[in-house]
């Protein structure tokens, strides 16, 4: 049991407008222990966090592989959130590298098949369009759920760029709910791009039934 | 805290701005030195991953002379200890990132490069 990552140092305050790690943190967190011994023989040298929120989920994962073993890239389109991310890292003695930036646009070329393992728990949640667009443009609280048509606005944004980031032996966990349509996702990232992909963990958790699906090469 | 290992990672991505965006120019940096455990398994590793030029050119802007002109053949201790601090133990704490190419901005607040563009940058 390879505990949560110390969020003592994040108040109240923060959590207006930093996503609170909830169910759908969790179920991400579970599934990576599960897989805690494949990624650590997996030997990963680059590490990136897509919507790194307080850094809980990063943290994790430098607790799974060890501090100085890999390079934690994050990013947030928030900035707060990129702050938290950092006072995480640093509460857990994890070397995080937050970038306040949106997906993953400025590492692209550079990141071009080096990402061996890419983590997203997107803002799934389906909503109107524009109030998706104008979450994400405002960089605020709303931006950590606010998921436009079917949920799916931003991370399809990220699915495109997956085949680009994922080295040969790269893995890319991501956080879904039923209405994201699971099985759509898994299809159009094998038919459009030949990626692989598991269910890994599911659960229901209130009204959501999350999903943890593992895309690889 | 920004490093040089995520300098040399970081282009600019404003709109039409696809040639000479990287790296991006130091301007006006605050920099703090924190030391950290070194692991030169992971330093050998991440070598072929690095532009070099880039992160010789962005020590020597921050005041670090220490890295050869040329990746090396040979990677001694001594190599080794300053790519390490090179790339890990340098923190940008404020300042910006300029873009070469487009002169684009990127402010770096409380150790953190802010990469976001303005609508009309974006392509």
């Amino acid at each position: 049991m390879i505990p949560t990552p110390d969020l003592s140092h994040l108040k109240q305050e923060d959590y207006l407008s930093i996503y609170e790690p909830a169910e759908d943190t969790f179920v991400l967190l579970d599934a990576l222990e599960q897989d805690a011994d494949e990624i650590k023989s997996l030997r990963p040298l680059i590490c990136l966090e897509v919507g790194s929120g307080s850094g809980c989920v990063s943290g994790f994962i430098g607790s799974i592989l060890g501090p100085y073993n890999s390079l934690f890239l994050t990013t947030d389109i928030n900035p707060h959130a990129s702050l938290c991310t950092l006072r995480t890292g640093r509460q857990n003695k994890i070397p995080l590298e937050p970038l306040t930036a949106h997906l993953v646009t400025p590492l692209l070329p550079r990141l071009h098949h080096s990402v061996d393992i890419l983590i997203f728990n997107p803002p799934y949640v389906p909503t109107y369009d524009s109030e998706a667009i104008d979450a994400q443009s405002q960089g605020d609280i709303r931006g950590a759920w606010a998921g436009g048509k079917d949920g799916m606005q931003v991370t399809d944004l990220l699915l495109e760029q997956v085949d680009d980031l994922l080295s040969d032996k790269g893995r890319f966990y991501l956080v879904a709910v039923k209405q994201n349509d699971i099985a759509g996702i898994q299809a159009r990232m094998l038919q459009t791009y030949n990626l692989l992909s598991e269910v890994v963990l599911q659960r229901r958790a209130g009204r959501e039934h999350l999903f943890v699906i593992r895309i690889h090469r | 805290m920004v490093r040089l290992i995520s300098h040399n990672l970081l282009a600019c991505h404003a709109k039409g701005c696809t040639s000479n965006n990287f790296p991006l120019q130091f301007k006006d940096v605050t920099v703090e030195l924190r030391e950290q455990e070194s692991n030169p398994d992971f330093l050998k590793n991440i070598m072929p991953r690095l532009e070099w030029k880039a992160l010789v050119g962005a020590a020597r802007q921050l005041g670090d002379t220490s890295l050869p002109e040329e990746m090396p053949e040979m990677l001694d201790d001594e190599f080794l200890k300053n790519l390490h601090h090179v790339l890990f133990e340098i923190h940008v704490e404020e300042g910006a990132m300029v873009c070469p190419n487009c002169q684009h901005v990127y402010p770096i607040l409380n150790g953190i490069p802010n990469m976001l563009l303005a609508e009309h940058e974006i392509s």
